[in-house]
């Protein structure tokens, strides 16, 4: 009984790591080796930085092709976190176009930067901070957690998903509105840090390791 | 339905122990590091920044346990500052559980390690902590430059203008602290609070010189700024962190209450 976090390079797996423990009874493990992955009963792919970067050192690890079995077979619980969700999706905007794992349909788009808030100020782009979640429909891994609770984020990009039906959560920023939860299936991916959003973010991931998809 | 305004308590931790200095010397002690984390993440702090003031190689091994320790119990965004000089300092935070780090002196001595750091790990794990201070005269056009060595070396370099070429270089977030100010209780620099949340697109955090609540507000609503830090007044506990929030929304700011 282990816990998956997919170590393929890209970023800060600690935090997901530690979070998980304190919620998890079972194993966690950071690995990139794929029988470690294969053989665990959950999976958790994160992702930080720019997304050329993670595509590529997704394929350099030899990954790609291991996360697209783990996509298409639902074999068991996958959880994606920040660029783990982006790269789910078909293309993104970033870095002048990069094609991702299209396993939804749509695509990463940036925020608009030149958007004022009600004071007359700028909103920032990274979007940084603590913003609503909005629970378009239900889901198991919302169980608990009260709609339009905070998250915390940190992203420059944000999925916007083609098909309503895989949208479980959304979030208004600069104009734009951010599937910022997709899934179907065996499978849920978010934009936000479930591993940095305390209370809300923990009971997530407390939903995630008792997931029986 | 907006980005809430963050509030970070700030851990000024010498040898183990969370102190602040007026200005930096007259330091009082403030307790056990992971102690004061836990209880600021029960206040509900939007997150917390962890700055090891003396930074030398001696102490780098208690900061990384109580990095690691703090990390292990408090699941908000954790920054750690202080003697952060090469991406091996980066990488060994970042493993110890920090979700950013801050670069301060670093960034001033060599820029491109600022590039270098974003590139390797993210922008959105980089902060620059600029320290300025006021060097133009009453009735002159404001200026400010940035210095070094807790407030004490000038650098000559133009606080607003060093700002955008951080983020140029990919800083992902910036911490100014007014070095006027800081531990002073008068409240933030607005000026150039304003002026450099007006001049990049990335979020600014204020810090140095909070003494009242009035000034968190002034902050935000003034300074333009979207998180503000704090040490003193809620380690001594003067104010809790949810009486800072009430008081900012009762404002009109967007909070996490």
């Amino acid at each position: 009984m282990t816990i998956a976090v997919i170590d393929y390079g890209m970023g800060n797996l600690h935090s997901v790591a530690k979070a998980l423990e304190h919620v998890a009874d079972e194993n966690v493990v950071i690995t990139s080796d794929p029988r470690a992955i294969r053989g665990a009963t959950r999976v958790v792919l994160p992702g930080q930085g720019a997304i050329r970067d993670c595509m590529g050192e997704l394929e350099r690890a030899e990954l790609r092709g291991l996360v697209g079995e783990l996509l298409s077979n639902h074999s068991k619980p996958l959880l994606g976190v920040c660029v783990g969700q982006q790269m789910l999706m078909e293309r993104s905007e970033e870095n002048g176009g990069i094609d991702c794992l299209a396993y939804f349909k749509g695509d990463v788009k940036r925020f608009d930067d030149q958007q004022l808030d009600e004071h007359g100020q700028r909103l920032k782009v990274p979007h940084m901070g603590w913003n609503h979640v909005a629970h378009t429909q239900g889901h198991a891994l919302w169980e608990g957690i009260e709609d339009n609770s905070r998250f915390y984020f940190v992203h420059s990009f944000y999925v916007s998903a083609s098909e309503r039906s895989k949208v479980y959560g959304a979030t208004r920023y600069a104009g734009a509105e951010a599937h910022v939860a997709i899934g179907e299936g065996s499978l849920f991916a978010v934009q936000f840090h479930p591993e940095k959003s305390a209370a809300a973010g923990l009971k997530l991931l407390e939903n995630f390791v008792r997931w029986q998809p | 339905m907006a980005l809430a305004k963050r509030i970070i308590p700030c851990l000024d931790v010498d040898a183990g122990r969370v102190v602040k200095g007026v200005n930096f010397v007259g330091i009082r002690d403030a307790g056990d590091p992971v102690e004061v984390a836990k209880r600021y993440n029960e206040q509900g702090a939007d997150e917390i920044t962890f700055l090891d003031i003396t930074a030398s190689v001696d102490n780098r091994g208690t900061t990384v346990d109580m990095v690691s320790r703090i990390a292990g119990e408090v699941f908000i965004p954790l920054t750690v500052g202080g003697g952060i000089r090469t991406c091996e300092d980066i990488r060994t935070m970042l493993n110890a559980g920090a979700d950013k780090v801050s670069i301060n002196t670093a960034a001033v001595f060599n820029p491109d390690f600022v590039r270098e750091a974003a590139e390797r790990f993210g922008s959105q794990c980089i902060v620059v902590a600029i320290d300025a201070k006021r060097v133009s005269q009453d009735g002159e056009t404001p200026r400010w430059e940035i210095f070094t060595h807790g407030g004490r070396k000038p650098t000559g370099l133009d606080a607003v203008e060093w700002a955008k070429k951080m983020v140029e270089l990919g800083a992902g977030e910036l911490l100014l602290t007014s070095m006027d100010r800081d531990g002073t209780k008068a409240g933030f620099d607005l000026g150039v609070t304003r002026a450099i949340s007006d001049a990049v697109s990335v979020p600014v955090i204020a810090s140095g010189g909070v003494g009242t609540l009035d000034h968190l507000v002034d902050g935000v609503l003034e300074g333009g700024a979207d998180a503000v830090l704090a040490a003193s007044i809620f380690h001594f506990a003067e104010y809790t962190i949810p009486q800072a929030k009430a008081h900012m929304a009762a404002r009109g700011i967007e909070m996490r209450l």
